[in-house]
Protein backbone atom coordinates (compact mmCIF):
# COMPACT_ATOMS: atom_id res chain seq x y z
CA UNK A 1 0.00 0.00 0.00
CA UNK A 2 1.45 3.50 -0.60
CA UNK A 3 2.61 4.81 2.48
CA UNK A 4 0.71 8.51 2.01
CA UNK A 5 2.46 11.30 4.45
CA UNK A 6 -0.66 12.26 5.54
CA UNK A 7 -2.29 9.39 6.52
CA UNK A 8 1.39 8.20 8.21
CA UNK A 9 1.11 11.40 10.04
CA UNK A 10 -2.67 11.50 10.91
CA UNK A 11 -2.38 7.56 12.05
CA UNK A 12 0.73 8.33 14.15
CA UNK A 13 0.39 11.66 15.85
CA UNK A 14 -3.86 11.15 16.78
CA UNK A 15 -2.81 8.11 18.54
CA UNK A 16 -0.48 9.88 20.58
CA UNK A 17 -3.20 12.34 20.95
CA UNK A 18 -5.54 10.61 22.10
CA UNK A 19 -3.24 8.14 24.19
CA UNK A 20 -2.12 11.55 26.32
CA UNK A 21 -6.19 12.64 26.36
CA UNK A 22 -6.50 9.39 27.89
CA UNK A 23 -3.78 9.64 30.80
CA UNK A 24 -4.95 13.50 31.31
CA UNK A 25 -8.56 12.55 31.81
CA UNK A 26 -7.73 10.43 34.44
CA UNK A 27 -5.97 12.60 36.51
CA UNK A 28 -2.53 11.44 35.33
CA UNK A 29 -0.61 13.64 35.83
CA UNK A 30 -3.54 15.01 38.02
CA UNK A 31 -2.72 19.22 37.43
CA UNK A 32 -4.35 22.48 37.15
CA UNK A 33 -4.10 26.02 35.84
CA UNK A 34 -1.30 26.68 33.24
CA UNK A 35 0.19 23.39 34.15
CA UNK A 36 -2.62 21.34 32.98
CA UNK A 37 -3.12 23.74 29.88
CA UNK A 38 0.48 22.83 28.83
CA UNK A 39 -0.33 19.28 28.41
CA UNK A 40 -3.66 19.83 26.83
CA UNK A 41 -2.31 22.02 24.38
CA UNK A 42 0.13 19.31 22.99
CA UNK A 43 -2.65 16.42 23.47
CA UNK A 44 -5.32 18.70 21.11
CA UNK A 45 -2.21 20.03 18.75
CA UNK A 46 -1.17 15.83 17.99
CA UNK A 47 -4.87 14.66 18.09
CA UNK A 48 -6.26 17.28 15.93
CA UNK A 49 -3.39 18.00 13.76
CA UNK A 50 -3.18 14.22 13.28
CA UNK A 51 -7.01 14.65 12.25
CA UNK A 52 -6.47 17.22 9.97
CA UNK A 53 -3.60 15.84 8.14
CA UNK A 54 -6.09 13.18 7.23
CA UNK A 55 -8.36 15.54 5.65
CA UNK A 56 -5.50 16.49 3.65
CA UNK A 57 -5.74 12.60 2.02
CA UNK A 58 -8.96 13.37 1.14
CA UNK A 59 -9.59 14.24 -2.92
CA UNK A 60 -12.62 15.81 -2.28
CA UNK A 61 -13.07 17.34 0.80
CA UNK A 62 -16.02 19.22 0.80
CA UNK A 63 -17.67 16.16 1.44
CA UNK A 64 -15.42 15.42 4.37
CA UNK A 65 -18.66 16.44 6.91
CA UNK A 66 -20.50 14.05 5.47
CA UNK A 67 -18.44 11.21 6.78
CA UNK A 68 -20.63 11.29 10.14
CA UNK A 69 -23.27 9.78 8.91
CA UNK A 70 -22.56 5.91 8.10
CA UNK A 71 -21.95 5.08 11.48
CA UNK A 72 -23.78 2.11 11.56
CA UNK A 73 -21.55 -0.01 8.76
CA UNK A 74 -18.23 1.93 8.50
CA UNK A 75 -15.64 2.26 10.87
CA UNK A 76 -13.71 5.74 8.86
CA UNK A 77 -17.57 7.25 10.25
CA UNK A 78 -17.37 5.59 13.43
CA UNK A 79 -13.93 6.78 14.01
CA UNK A 80 -14.76 10.58 13.02
CA UNK A 81 -17.62 10.57 15.45
CA UNK A 82 -15.88 8.89 18.01
CA UNK A 83 -12.60 11.54 17.75
CA UNK A 84 -15.26 14.70 17.59
CA UNK A 85 -16.77 12.74 20.76
CA UNK A 86 -13.42 12.43 22.87
CA UNK A 87 -12.38 16.03 22.54
CA UNK A 88 -15.68 17.89 23.13
CA UNK A 89 -16.00 15.69 26.09
CA UNK A 90 -12.51 15.63 27.26
CA UNK A 91 -13.06 19.89 26.51
CA UNK A 92 -14.99 19.83 29.19
CA UNK A 93 -12.85 18.09 31.78
CA UNK A 94 -10.07 20.14 30.72
CA UNK A 95 -11.46 23.72 31.14
CA UNK A 96 -12.41 22.29 34.31
CA UNK A 97 -8.88 21.75 34.95
CA UNK A 98 -7.53 24.60 33.36
CA UNK A 99 -9.81 27.58 34.75
CA UNK A 100 -11.50 26.46 37.99
CA UNK A 101 -8.94 24.05 39.42
CA UNK A 102 -11.66 21.47 39.66
CA UNK A 103 -11.34 17.69 38.36
CA UNK A 104 -15.07 16.17 37.25
CA UNK A 105 -13.42 12.21 37.26
CA UNK A 106 -16.80 11.30 35.50
CA UNK A 107 -16.54 13.29 32.79
CA UNK A 108 -12.68 12.64 32.74
CA UNK A 109 -13.05 9.18 32.77
CA UNK A 110 -15.82 9.22 29.63
CA UNK A 111 -13.57 11.39 27.86
CA UNK A 112 -10.58 8.69 28.42
CA UNK A 113 -12.70 5.90 27.18
CA UNK A 114 -13.62 7.66 23.94
CA UNK A 115 -9.71 8.21 23.02
CA UNK A 116 -8.66 4.86 23.51
CA UNK A 117 -12.26 3.89 21.11
CA UNK A 118 -11.06 6.35 18.57
CA UNK A 119 -7.75 4.68 18.43
CA UNK A 120 -9.46 1.41 18.03
CA UNK A 121 -11.67 2.52 15.24
CA UNK A 122 -9.00 4.01 13.74
CA UNK A 123 -6.86 0.67 13.67
CA UNK A 124 -10.13 -1.57 12.50
CA UNK A 125 -10.33 0.83 9.26
CA UNK A 126 -7.43 -1.13 8.52
CA UNK A 127 -8.02 -4.50 9.91
CA UNK A 128 -11.13 -4.65 8.01
CA UNK A 129 -9.53 -5.18 5.08
CA UNK A 130 -9.75 -8.46 4.07
CA UNK A 131 -8.11 -7.20 0.38
CA UNK A 132 -4.90 -6.97 3.09
CA UNK A 133 -4.09 -9.72 4.78
CA UNK A 134 -1.56 -8.62 6.62
CA UNK A 135 -3.69 -6.06 7.87
CA UNK A 136 -6.66 -8.70 8.89
CA UNK A 137 -5.67 -10.02 12.39
CA UNK A 138 -6.73 -8.91 15.79
CA UNK A 139 -3.20 -8.04 16.50
CA UNK A 140 -3.68 -4.66 14.43
CA UNK A 141 -5.64 -3.40 16.78
CA UNK A 142 -4.23 -4.68 20.09
CA UNK A 143 -1.09 -2.58 18.12
CA UNK A 144 -2.57 0.31 17.91
CA UNK A 145 -3.51 0.95 21.12
CA UNK A 146 -0.85 -0.86 22.90
CA UNK A 147 0.70 1.93 20.84
CA UNK A 148 -1.11 5.17 21.80
CA UNK A 149 -1.05 4.44 25.67
CA UNK A 150 2.35 3.62 25.49
CA UNK A 151 3.18 7.03 23.49
CA UNK A 152 0.11 8.96 26.13
CA UNK A 153 2.17 7.44 28.54
CA UNK A 154 5.42 8.86 28.01
CA UNK A 155 3.97 12.50 26.90
CA UNK A 156 2.05 12.50 30.44
CA UNK A 157 5.10 12.27 31.92
CA UNK A 158 4.32 8.93 33.58
CA UNK A 159 8.04 8.24 34.31
CA UNK A 160 9.16 8.31 37.56
CA UNK A 161 9.33 5.43 39.79
CA UNK A 162 11.35 1.78 38.81
CA UNK A 163 8.14 0.35 37.54
CA UNK A 164 6.58 3.12 35.76
CA UNK A 165 3.09 3.42 33.92
CA UNK A 166 5.47 4.22 30.75
CA UNK A 167 7.77 1.34 30.74
CA UNK A 168 5.30 -1.17 31.72
CA UNK A 169 3.23 0.03 28.34
CA UNK A 170 6.30 0.27 26.43
CA UNK A 171 7.00 -3.22 27.01
CA UNK A 172 3.89 -4.35 26.12
CA UNK A 173 3.43 -2.44 22.42
CA UNK A 174 6.82 -3.90 21.83
CA UNK A 175 5.09 -7.30 22.04
CA UNK A 176 2.18 -6.50 20.08
CA UNK A 177 4.60 -4.98 17.70
CA UNK A 178 6.25 -8.16 17.35
CA UNK A 179 3.01 -9.97 17.30
CA UNK A 180 1.59 -8.14 14.66
CA UNK A 181 4.53 -8.44 12.23
CA UNK A 182 4.56 -12.37 12.82
CA UNK A 183 0.71 -12.46 12.29
CA UNK A 184 1.03 -10.66 9.21
CA UNK A 185 4.19 -12.81 8.12
CA UNK A 186 2.03 -16.03 9.00
CA UNK A 187 -1.23 -14.36 7.22
CA UNK A 188 0.75 -13.77 3.86
CA UNK A 189 1.99 -17.09 3.86
CA UNK A 190 -1.11 -18.82 4.33
CA UNK A 191 -3.16 -16.39 2.49
CA UNK A 192 -5.31 -18.26 -0.39
CA UNK A 193 -5.61 -15.92 -2.78
CA UNK A 194 -3.28 -15.87 -5.68
CA UNK A 195 -2.85 -14.99 -9.48
CA UNK A 196 -5.24 -18.45 -9.76
CA UNK A 197 -7.68 -17.47 -7.66
CA UNK A 198 -7.60 -14.23 -8.72
CA UNK A 199 -8.51 -14.89 -12.46
CA UNK A 200 -10.16 -18.24 -11.58
CA UNK A 201 -7.34 -19.76 -13.82
CA UNK A 202 -5.66 -21.55 -11.61
CA UNK A 203 -7.93 -24.86 -12.21
CA UNK A 204 -6.14 -25.03 -16.32
CA UNK A 205 -2.37 -24.55 -14.77
CA UNK A 206 0.09 -22.25 -13.92
CA UNK A 207 -0.87 -18.17 -14.72
CA UNK A 208 1.87 -15.57 -15.67
CA UNK A 209 1.12 -12.05 -16.89
CA UNK A 210 2.45 -11.55 -20.65
CA UNK A 211 1.15 -8.31 -21.07
CA UNK A 212 -0.90 -5.76 -18.56
CA UNK A 213 -3.90 -4.02 -19.56
CA UNK A 214 -1.94 -0.50 -19.39
CA UNK A 215 1.64 0.47 -20.46
CA UNK A 216 1.72 3.36 -18.15
CA UNK A 217 0.87 3.88 -14.27
CA UNK A 218 -2.65 4.36 -12.84
CA UNK A 219 -4.22 4.89 -9.59
CA UNK A 220 -4.25 1.22 -8.40
CA UNK A 221 -0.79 0.73 -9.12
CA UNK A 222 0.28 4.11 -7.04
CA UNK A 223 -2.16 3.44 -4.33
CA UNK A 224 -2.22 -0.40 -4.06
CA UNK A 225 0.65 -2.03 -5.69
CA UNK A 226 3.64 -0.44 -3.56
CA UNK A 227 6.92 -2.81 -3.72
CA UNK A 228 9.76 -0.48 -2.86
CA UNK A 229 8.55 -1.11 1.14
CA UNK A 230 8.83 -4.71 1.03
CA UNK A 231 12.39 -5.00 -0.24
CA UNK A 232 13.74 -2.98 2.71
CA UNK A 233 10.89 -4.34 5.66
CA UNK A 234 13.50 -6.54 7.67
CA UNK A 235 15.81 -3.49 7.50
CA UNK A 236 13.06 -0.82 8.69
CA UNK A 237 11.52 -2.93 11.37
CA UNK A 238 14.70 -3.38 12.89
CA UNK A 239 15.30 0.33 12.72
CA UNK A 240 11.84 1.41 13.83
CA UNK A 241 11.87 -1.40 17.09
CA UNK A 242 15.06 0.09 18.57
CA UNK A 243 14.12 3.56 18.15
CA UNK A 244 10.09 2.67 19.38
CA UNK A 245 11.04 0.72 21.91
CA UNK A 246 15.17 -0.29 22.84
CA UNK A 247 15.97 2.92 23.38
CA UNK A 248 13.01 4.67 25.33
CA UNK A 249 13.12 1.45 28.04
CA UNK A 250 16.93 2.09 28.40
CA UNK A 251 16.67 5.77 28.66
CA UNK A 252 14.05 5.35 31.22
CA UNK A 253 16.01 2.75 32.89
CA UNK A 254 19.28 4.64 32.85
CA UNK A 255 17.56 7.80 34.21
CA UNK A 256 16.17 7.26 36.95
CA UNK A 257 17.47 10.14 39.26
CA UNK A 258 16.51 12.22 36.50
CA UNK A 259 13.26 11.14 34.93
CA UNK A 260 12.14 14.17 32.55
CA UNK A 261 15.71 13.91 31.10
CA UNK A 262 14.94 10.12 30.23
CA UNK A 263 11.24 11.02 29.38
CA UNK A 264 12.14 13.22 26.72
CA UNK A 265 14.85 11.30 25.28
CA UNK A 266 12.18 8.52 25.62
CA UNK A 267 9.76 10.30 23.60
CA UNK A 268 11.56 12.08 20.64
CA UNK A 269 12.72 8.51 19.80
CA UNK A 270 9.67 6.56 20.59
CA UNK A 271 8.16 9.41 18.22
CA UNK A 272 11.10 8.51 15.78
CA UNK A 273 10.40 5.23 15.89
CA UNK A 274 6.67 5.29 15.77
CA UNK A 275 6.75 7.14 12.66
CA UNK A 276 8.74 4.67 10.83
CA UNK A 277 6.83 1.75 12.14
CA UNK A 278 3.73 3.44 10.33
CA UNK A 279 5.58 3.77 7.34
CA UNK A 280 6.43 0.46 7.26
CA UNK A 281 2.61 -0.68 8.30
CA UNK A 282 1.53 0.84 4.88
CA UNK A 283 5.03 0.32 2.62
CA UNK A 284 5.18 -3.54 3.39
CA UNK A 285 1.64 -4.41 3.13
CA UNK A 286 0.11 -6.27 0.28
CA UNK A 287 -2.96 -5.63 -1.68
CA UNK A 288 -4.67 -8.47 -3.28
CA UNK A 289 -5.13 -6.58 -6.62
CA UNK A 290 -1.26 -6.68 -7.16
CA UNK A 291 -1.87 -10.14 -8.27
CA UNK A 292 -3.40 -9.39 -11.13
CA UNK A 293 -0.53 -7.21 -11.76
CA UNK A 294 1.93 -9.92 -11.42
CA UNK A 295 3.24 -8.10 -8.39
CA UNK B 1 -26.72 4.40 3.30
CA UNK B 2 -24.07 2.30 2.89
CA UNK B 3 -25.58 -0.95 4.48
CA UNK B 4 -26.42 -3.76 1.82
CA UNK B 5 -29.62 -4.94 1.09
CA UNK B 6 -30.51 -8.04 2.38
CA UNK B 7 -32.29 -9.10 -0.75
CA UNK B 8 -32.32 -7.25 -4.68
CA UNK B 9 -35.02 -7.75 -7.13
CA UNK B 10 -32.73 -8.34 -9.69
CA UNK B 11 -28.91 -9.20 -9.78
CA UNK B 12 -27.67 -7.65 -13.06
CA UNK B 13 -24.31 -8.84 -14.15
CA UNK B 14 -22.02 -9.53 -16.77
CA UNK B 15 -21.24 -12.90 -17.97
CA UNK B 16 -17.38 -12.79 -19.57
CA UNK B 17 -16.11 -15.41 -21.67
CA UNK B 18 -12.88 -16.12 -21.37
CA UNK B 19 -12.97 -18.68 -24.23
CA UNK B 20 -13.95 -15.91 -26.84
CA UNK B 21 -12.50 -13.00 -25.91
CA UNK B 22 -9.89 -11.81 -28.56
CA UNK B 23 -8.16 -9.11 -26.07
CA UNK B 24 -8.75 -6.53 -28.76
CA UNK B 25 -9.45 -3.79 -25.96
CA UNK B 26 -12.77 -2.64 -27.85
CA UNK B 27 -14.59 -2.81 -24.80
CA UNK B 28 -12.28 -0.31 -22.90
CA UNK B 29 -12.63 2.25 -25.40
CA UNK B 30 -16.17 2.06 -25.70
CA UNK B 31 -16.41 1.94 -21.76
CA UNK B 32 -14.30 5.11 -21.49
CA UNK B 33 -16.12 6.53 -24.08
CA UNK B 34 -19.54 6.22 -22.98
CA UNK B 35 -18.81 7.04 -19.46
CA UNK B 36 -16.47 10.36 -20.73
CA UNK B 37 -19.82 11.56 -22.45
CA UNK B 38 -22.66 10.52 -19.85
CA UNK B 39 -23.36 9.96 -16.24
CA UNK B 40 -21.12 11.74 -13.76
CA UNK B 41 -18.08 13.44 -13.88
CA UNK B 42 -15.54 12.37 -16.72
CA UNK B 43 -12.89 10.01 -16.67
CA UNK B 44 -10.09 12.04 -17.21
CA UNK B 45 -6.66 11.75 -18.92
CA UNK B 46 -3.09 13.11 -17.05
CA UNK B 47 -0.21 14.37 -18.67
CA UNK B 48 -1.66 12.47 -21.91
CA UNK B 49 0.95 13.27 -24.13
CA UNK B 50 3.84 12.95 -21.88
CA UNK B 51 3.70 10.06 -18.88
CA UNK B 52 0.04 9.16 -19.67
CA UNK B 53 -2.00 7.64 -16.81
CA UNK B 54 -6.37 8.23 -16.45
CA UNK B 55 -9.20 6.47 -15.19
CA UNK B 56 -10.96 3.31 -17.27
CA UNK B 57 -13.56 1.45 -15.19
CA UNK B 58 -12.62 -1.15 -17.42
CA UNK B 59 -9.03 -2.90 -18.57
CA UNK B 60 -7.98 -6.15 -20.34
CA UNK B 61 -5.38 -8.22 -18.73
CA UNK B 62 -3.44 -10.84 -20.56
CA UNK B 63 -2.40 -13.94 -19.35
CA UNK B 64 -0.57 -17.09 -20.10
CA UNK B 65 -1.62 -20.83 -18.50
CA UNK B 66 0.40 -23.06 -18.64
CA UNK B 67 -1.19 -26.19 -17.68
CA UNK B 68 0.62 -29.57 -15.98
CA UNK B 69 1.11 -31.04 -19.88
CA UNK B 70 0.23 -29.69 -23.49
CA UNK B 71 1.21 -25.87 -24.90
CA UNK B 72 0.43 -23.00 -22.59
CA UNK B 73 -2.34 -20.95 -24.15
CA UNK B 74 -3.22 -17.34 -23.60
CA UNK B 75 -6.23 -15.91 -21.49
CA UNK B 76 -7.70 -12.17 -22.36
CA UNK B 77 -9.02 -10.81 -19.44
CA UNK B 78 -11.16 -8.03 -18.96
CA UNK B 79 -11.79 -6.65 -15.04
CA UNK B 80 -14.40 -4.32 -14.11
CA UNK B 81 -16.75 -4.35 -11.29
CA UNK B 82 -18.72 -7.60 -9.98
CA UNK B 83 -21.44 -5.64 -8.88
CA UNK B 84 -21.07 -7.98 -5.56
CA UNK B 85 -23.83 -9.60 -3.70
CA UNK B 86 -21.91 -8.39 -0.34
CA UNK B 87 -19.66 -5.86 -1.15
CA UNK B 88 -16.84 -4.76 0.97
CA UNK B 89 -16.69 -1.36 -1.21
CA UNK B 90 -20.01 -0.06 0.50
CA UNK B 91 -20.12 -1.21 3.57
CA UNK B 92 -16.64 0.86 4.64
CA UNK B 93 -18.26 4.49 2.63
CA UNK B 94 -18.19 7.00 5.77
CA UNK B 95 -20.37 9.02 3.77
CA UNK B 96 -23.01 6.93 2.26
CA UNK B 97 -21.60 7.58 -1.80
CA UNK B 98 -21.42 4.29 -2.15
CA UNK B 99 -24.70 2.02 -2.20
CA UNK B 100 -26.19 -1.30 -3.99
CA UNK B 101 -29.53 -0.95 -5.50
CA UNK B 102 -32.04 -3.28 -4.06
CA UNK B 103 -34.36 -3.17 -7.28
CA UNK B 104 -31.43 -4.42 -10.08
CA UNK B 105 -28.27 -4.85 -7.63
CA UNK B 106 -26.14 -2.29 -8.94
CA UNK B 107 -23.29 -0.98 -7.08
CA UNK B 108 -23.28 2.57 -7.88
CA UNK B 109 -21.34 5.92 -6.31
CA UNK B 110 -23.29 8.99 -5.58
CA UNK B 111 -20.20 11.90 -6.86
CA UNK B 112 -22.34 14.53 -4.90
CA UNK B 113 -22.14 12.60 -1.78
CA UNK B 114 -18.00 11.19 -2.03
CA UNK B 115 -15.28 12.61 -0.27
CA UNK B 116 -12.59 11.15 -2.04
CA UNK B 117 -11.10 9.07 0.62
CA UNK B 118 -10.14 5.79 -1.32
CA UNK B 119 -11.26 3.50 0.92
CA UNK B 120 -13.49 1.62 -1.19
CA UNK B 121 -10.52 0.85 -3.21
CA UNK B 122 -8.85 0.14 -1.05
CA UNK B 123 -11.72 -2.26 0.14
CA UNK B 124 -12.51 -3.63 -3.64
CA UNK B 125 -10.37 -6.97 -4.10
CA UNK B 126 -10.65 -6.85 -8.04
CA UNK B 127 -9.26 -3.04 -8.56
CA UNK B 128 -12.99 -2.41 -9.72
CA UNK B 129 -12.52 1.30 -8.27
CA UNK B 130 -10.27 4.30 -9.25
CA UNK B 131 -10.54 7.75 -7.89
CA UNK B 132 -10.71 10.39 -11.03
CA UNK B 133 -7.58 12.29 -10.49
CA UNK B 134 -9.50 15.48 -12.12
CA UNK B 135 -12.69 15.40 -9.74
CA UNK B 136 -11.25 13.90 -7.23
CA UNK B 137 -14.50 11.22 -6.83
CA UNK B 138 -14.18 7.54 -7.30
CA UNK B 139 -15.36 6.11 -10.28
CA UNK B 140 -16.82 2.34 -11.47
CA UNK B 141 -18.61 0.31 -13.41
CA UNK B 142 -22.48 1.75 -13.21
CA UNK B 143 -23.29 -1.44 -15.38
CA UNK B 144 -24.13 1.67 -17.81
CA UNK B 145 -26.87 2.47 -15.69
CA UNK B 146 -27.76 5.53 -17.80
CA UNK B 147 -28.60 2.87 -21.16
CA UNK B 148 -30.13 0.10 -19.98
CA UNK B 149 -33.49 1.85 -18.61
CA UNK B 150 -32.67 4.58 -21.66
CA UNK B 151 -36.16 4.47 -23.90
CA UNK B 152 -34.47 7.40 -26.03
CA UNK B 153 -32.23 4.76 -27.03
CA UNK B 154 -33.14 1.71 -29.75
CA UNK B 155 -33.88 -1.36 -27.66
CA UNK B 156 -30.39 -3.35 -29.08
CA UNK B 157 -28.57 -0.29 -27.59
CA UNK B 158 -30.24 -0.82 -23.77
CA UNK B 159 -27.15 -2.87 -22.68
CA UNK B 160 -23.71 -2.16 -21.30
CA UNK B 161 -21.26 -0.34 -24.02
CA UNK B 162 -18.38 -2.90 -23.09
CA UNK B 163 -21.34 -5.59 -24.65
CA UNK B 164 -23.19 -3.94 -27.30
CA UNK B 165 -19.35 -3.21 -28.98
CA UNK B 166 -17.67 -6.48 -28.16
CA UNK B 167 -16.86 -8.01 -31.71
CA UNK B 168 -16.18 -11.45 -30.57
CA UNK B 169 -19.47 -11.94 -28.78
CA UNK B 170 -17.83 -12.60 -25.33
CA UNK B 171 -19.61 -10.27 -23.26
CA UNK B 172 -23.08 -11.19 -21.96
CA UNK B 173 -25.37 -8.78 -20.00
CA UNK B 174 -28.69 -9.90 -17.65
CA UNK B 175 -30.66 -10.68 -14.94
CA UNK B 176 -28.25 -13.54 -12.86
CA UNK B 177 -30.83 -13.69 -10.29
CA UNK B 178 -32.96 -15.67 -12.46
CA UNK B 179 -32.62 -18.50 -13.40
CA UNK B 180 -34.34 -18.68 -16.66
CA UNK B 181 -32.33 -16.06 -17.95
CA UNK B 182 -30.04 -16.48 -21.07
CA UNK B 183 -27.03 -15.55 -19.14
CA UNK B 184 -27.73 -17.27 -16.21
CA UNK B 185 -28.33 -20.77 -18.60
CA UNK B 186 -24.75 -19.68 -20.13
CA UNK B 187 -23.21 -19.79 -16.78
CA UNK B 188 -25.21 -23.28 -15.79
CA UNK B 189 -23.66 -24.93 -18.59
CA UNK B 190 -20.33 -23.63 -19.10
CA UNK B 191 -19.15 -23.64 -15.44
CA UNK B 192 -18.93 -20.30 -14.64
CA UNK B 193 -17.08 -19.22 -12.00
CA UNK B 194 -16.59 -16.28 -9.33
CA UNK B 195 -13.05 -14.89 -9.01
CA UNK B 196 -11.84 -14.82 -5.52
CA UNK B 197 -14.52 -16.57 -4.10
CA UNK B 198 -12.69 -16.71 -0.68
CA UNK B 199 -12.89 -13.58 -0.02
CA UNK B 200 -16.61 -13.88 0.61
CA UNK B 201 -17.46 -11.57 -1.79
CA UNK B 202 -20.33 -13.24 -3.88
CA UNK B 203 -19.84 -11.97 -7.25
CA UNK B 204 -22.89 -11.38 -9.53
CA UNK B 205 -20.58 -11.06 -12.47
CA UNK B 206 -19.23 -14.87 -13.73
CA UNK B 207 -16.68 -15.22 -15.77
CA UNK B 208 -16.55 -18.64 -18.61
CA UNK B 209 -13.62 -20.55 -18.04
CA UNK B 210 -11.59 -21.68 -21.68
CA UNK B 211 -12.59 -24.28 -23.25
CA UNK B 212 -10.52 -27.48 -23.40
CA UNK B 213 -8.25 -27.18 -26.55
CA UNK B 214 -8.51 -29.77 -28.98
CA UNK B 215 -5.76 -32.71 -28.46
CA UNK B 216 -4.00 -32.39 -31.62
CA UNK B 217 -1.35 -35.24 -31.97
CA UNK B 218 1.38 -32.80 -31.07
CA UNK B 219 4.25 -35.22 -30.41
CA UNK B 220 4.33 -36.65 -33.71
CA UNK B 221 3.58 -33.38 -35.56
CA UNK B 222 6.19 -31.29 -34.13
CA UNK B 223 8.58 -33.71 -34.27
CA UNK B 224 12.22 -32.56 -35.92
CA UNK B 225 12.12 -34.01 -39.68
CA UNK B 226 15.77 -35.03 -39.32
CA UNK B 227 18.71 -34.43 -36.53
CA UNK B 228 21.70 -35.43 -38.94
CA UNK B 229 22.01 -33.90 -42.66
CA UNK B 230 22.31 -36.58 -45.05
CA UNK B 231 23.73 -36.09 -48.72
CA UNK B 232 24.89 -33.10 -50.15
CA UNK B 233 23.66 -31.09 -47.28
CA UNK B 234 25.57 -33.40 -45.25
CA UNK B 235 28.57 -32.86 -47.17
CA UNK B 236 27.78 -29.14 -47.23
CA UNK B 237 27.82 -29.04 -43.18
CA UNK B 238 30.80 -31.29 -42.80
CA UNK B 239 32.65 -28.60 -44.93
CA UNK B 240 31.63 -25.40 -43.14
CA UNK B 241 32.69 -27.39 -39.74
CA UNK B 242 36.00 -27.94 -41.41
CA UNK B 243 36.56 -24.45 -42.00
Amino acid sequence: MHPAPSVIFFSAFSGLGFGLLAFLGLGMPGLNGWYAFTFYFIAYAFAVGGLLASVAHLANPKNAIKSFSQWRSSWLSREGILAIAALLVTAIYAIGRIFFDTSMIGIGAIGSVLSIATVFSTAMIYTQLKTVPRWNSPTTPFMFVSYSLAGGALLAAQVSGQLSASLYLLIVAAIAQLLNWRVGDQRMLTSETNLGTATGLGNVGVVRQYEPPHSGKNYLLNEMVYVIGRRHAQKVRRISFVAAFLIPVLALLSFRDAPHIGGILAIIFHTLGVVGGRWLFFAEARHVVANYYGK
Amino acid sequence: MTSLPTHTDQKLGLVIDLDTCVGCHACVVSCKSWNTENYGAPLSDQDAYGDPSGTFLNRVHSYEVQPEAGPAQTVHFPKSCLHCEDAPCVTVCPTGASYKRTEDGIVLVNEDDCMGCGLCAWACPYGARELDLKAGVMKKCTLCVDRIYNENLPEEDRVPACVRTCPSGARHFGDLGDPESDVSKLVAKRGGMDLMPELGTKPVNKYLPPRPKDTLDCGVSLDPVASEAKGFLGWLDKALEKM
